[in-house]
């Protein structure tokens, strides 16, 4: 056994697990503040422990922005009672949010969120097949969402989980077929190749932007956020397939949809914006700066898309469930298609004069 | 009546007019609030909701206390119309009965041994108010009503009098008191 590498990947996991759950903390602080601050209002400038408003100017500053509602977001939920209703199916009723949390973890594994880090390669797993992988896994979150609404037995979460397997299974193939033609063009499934490529030839956007147009739509579909946020829609379906979970059952859900959207933040950067390379710095690192330096720049690109994120949140109405089909099936999968055919011809006529 | 639906072009069958405006609006709050500082809060008042409590309106519907009239007295004679008519059931009358005190009021059978409203349950409808043929419960402007315990949320007669206040309205009672002596000393014809 290779005790080197497992105590490496080791470290790795952490390194990344600890920052994504820490960002999605934030992230649920950022999108309150947009939120607030779009609709006139201030967002969470109260909570602060007391030791911390001792600190002279800074206590008063970091509280006024809302730095430790994270926190007591948390504490909340895991000191609230963790309520079974007694007419759930209880196995699933436990196993759903673990199960709609874990694959936007095991999407992170393949993303190569920096290039080199002394000798190491900043990824936790090169996968040759990495996008395979990818949508294998991302696939695998409807069943926790399937499962909450089948085992909570109650009619709202039924009808979500019902909304959620079509939406997501419908928006999953013309997520699938968008990113084809960047393979066309790339001719890797590796992560890692790709960004090399896009540090040589320039970001994948600017060869296939109707890719990313889809591509973004799908994810939004995909993560259920609005305007397709149809699986949890408060306004009909109470709150979708989480309305019987409570405490950190609930925070499970909520914490798994965050890292979707961070994963997927994560993986448009690395196949549309050129992952941690920025035009003019595209080698791998020789130093431990420059290492640091491109996970700086990943990160910065994918925060940059969670805000994108978190505006449409608070810009569009929800869609209505027939015009998501319409969109998903009519609209995206023919264009997609059209998209593969262009590229494969467009490229086929290089290759041949 | 049928509302015609107007055919879409096909530039807004895109949805990118609406993205455009969505975003439009949205940037243009979001640069206000940020840059100008000009959120709800700022534009009403000097501050924000707990330092500077909210100034509710004239008509608004807050608690419903208990009043007395301008001699002191309770105006409540424990009719108990408001505990029928309350719809979430907050209100609870408990009437002297026969050998109870009477009234502290001349003229008035009778005032209520206790009276409670738990204001955890009160919706601040305003139906006790409407309903009192005495004028003896008004909903004032309390908003926020805050305890440590359900008990302590249950408001009894003496809490619901003193935060009541007196009520400057028609003393009903007084004038009938008064009447009834005029009419005694009305001097009867032949």
């Amino acid at each position: 056994m290779n005790w080197e590498f497992l105590i490496i990947s080791l470290v790795k996991i952490i390194c990344v697990i600890v920052p994504v759950l820490t960002m999605v903390a934030y992230a649920v602080l950022a999108e309150r503040k947009i939120s607030a601050w779009i609709q006139d209002r201030v967002g969470p400038n109260r909570t602060a422990p007391p030791l911390a408003l001792k600190i002279p100017v800074l206590g008063k500053l970091l509280q006024s922005w809302g730095v430790f509602q994270p926190m007591a977001d948390g504490l909340k939920f895991i000191l609230k009672e963790d309520f079974t209703p007694n007419y759930v199916h209880k196995a699933y009723f436990w196993l759903a949010p673990a199960i709609s949390m874990v694959p936007a973890f095991l999407v992170l594994a393949v993303i190569p969120f920096g290039s080199k880090l002394g000798n190491e390669q900043m990824v936790i797993a090169n996968l040759d097949v990495g996008i395979l992988y990818t949508f294998g896994i991302v696939s695998l979150s409807v069943y926790g969402i399937v499962l909450a609404g089948y085992a909570s037995n109650s009619k709202y979460p039924f009808l979500g989980g019902i909304r959620a397997s079509a939406q997501m299974i419908s928006y999953e193939i013309a997520m699938g077929m968008s990113v084809i033609p960047l393979f066309l063009i790339v001719g890797d499934l590796n992560l890692g190749q790709v960004t090399a490529w896009q540090a040589n030839n320039g970001w994948l956007i600017l060869y296939s932007p109707i890719s990313f147009v889809i591509f973004l739509i799908a994810a939004f579909a995909e993560t259920n956020r609005l305007p397709f946020d149809l699986p949890e829609s408060e306004t009909e379906l109470v709150g979708g397939y989480h309305t019987e979970y409570s405490s950190m059952k609930f925070a499970l859900f909520f914490l798994g949809e965050y890292a979707a959207m961070i994963a997927v933040s994560a993986m448009m950067v690395t196949l549309f914006f050129g992952g941690w390379t920025l035009p003019g710095i595209g080698e791998p690192a020789n130093s431990l700066f420059v290492g640091l330096l491109h996970i700086g720049i990943f990160v910065a690109k994918m925060l940059a898309l969670m805000v994108v994120f978190i505006w449409v949140r608070w810009m569009l109405p929800r869609f209505r469930y027939d015009q998501l089909m319409d969109l998903g099936w009519r609209r995206f999968i023919p264009l997609a298609l059209l998209n593969i055919l262009v590229t494969a011809v467009v490229l086929w006529m290089q290759a041949n004069g | 009546m049928i509302v015609k639906r107007e055919k879409l072009t096909f530039w807004e069958r895109l949805y990118l007019p609406a993205l455009l405006g969505g975003f439009k609006i949205t940037a243009r709050h979001l640069a206000n609030t940020l840059f100008k500082g000009n959120n709800a809060a700022k534009k009403t008042s000097d501050g924000y909701y707990p330092e500077v409590p909210w100034t509710v309106g004239q008509n608004y519907r807050g608690a419903p206390y208990l009043v007395k009239d301008q001699e002191g007295h309770t105006k409540c004679v424990s009719c108990q119309l408001c505990e029928f008519v309350c719809p979430p059931k907050a209100i609870k009358i408990i009437p002297p009965g026969p050998d109870g005190p009477i009234a502290d009021r001349p003229n008035a059978e009778k005032m209520p041994l206790e009276f409670e409203i738990d204001m955890l349950r009160c919706i601040f409808c305003g139906f006790c108010q409407e309903v009192c043929p005495e004028e003896a419960i008004f909903l004032q402007k309390d908003y926020s009503l805050t305890g440590l315990s359900r008990a302590e949320m249950i408001y009894n007669k003496e809490k619901l009098l003193a935060l009541g206040g007196t009520h400057a309205g028609v003393q009903k009672w007084k004038h009938k008191l008064e009447e009834a002596k005029e009419q005694e000393m009305f001097p009867v014809k032949q």
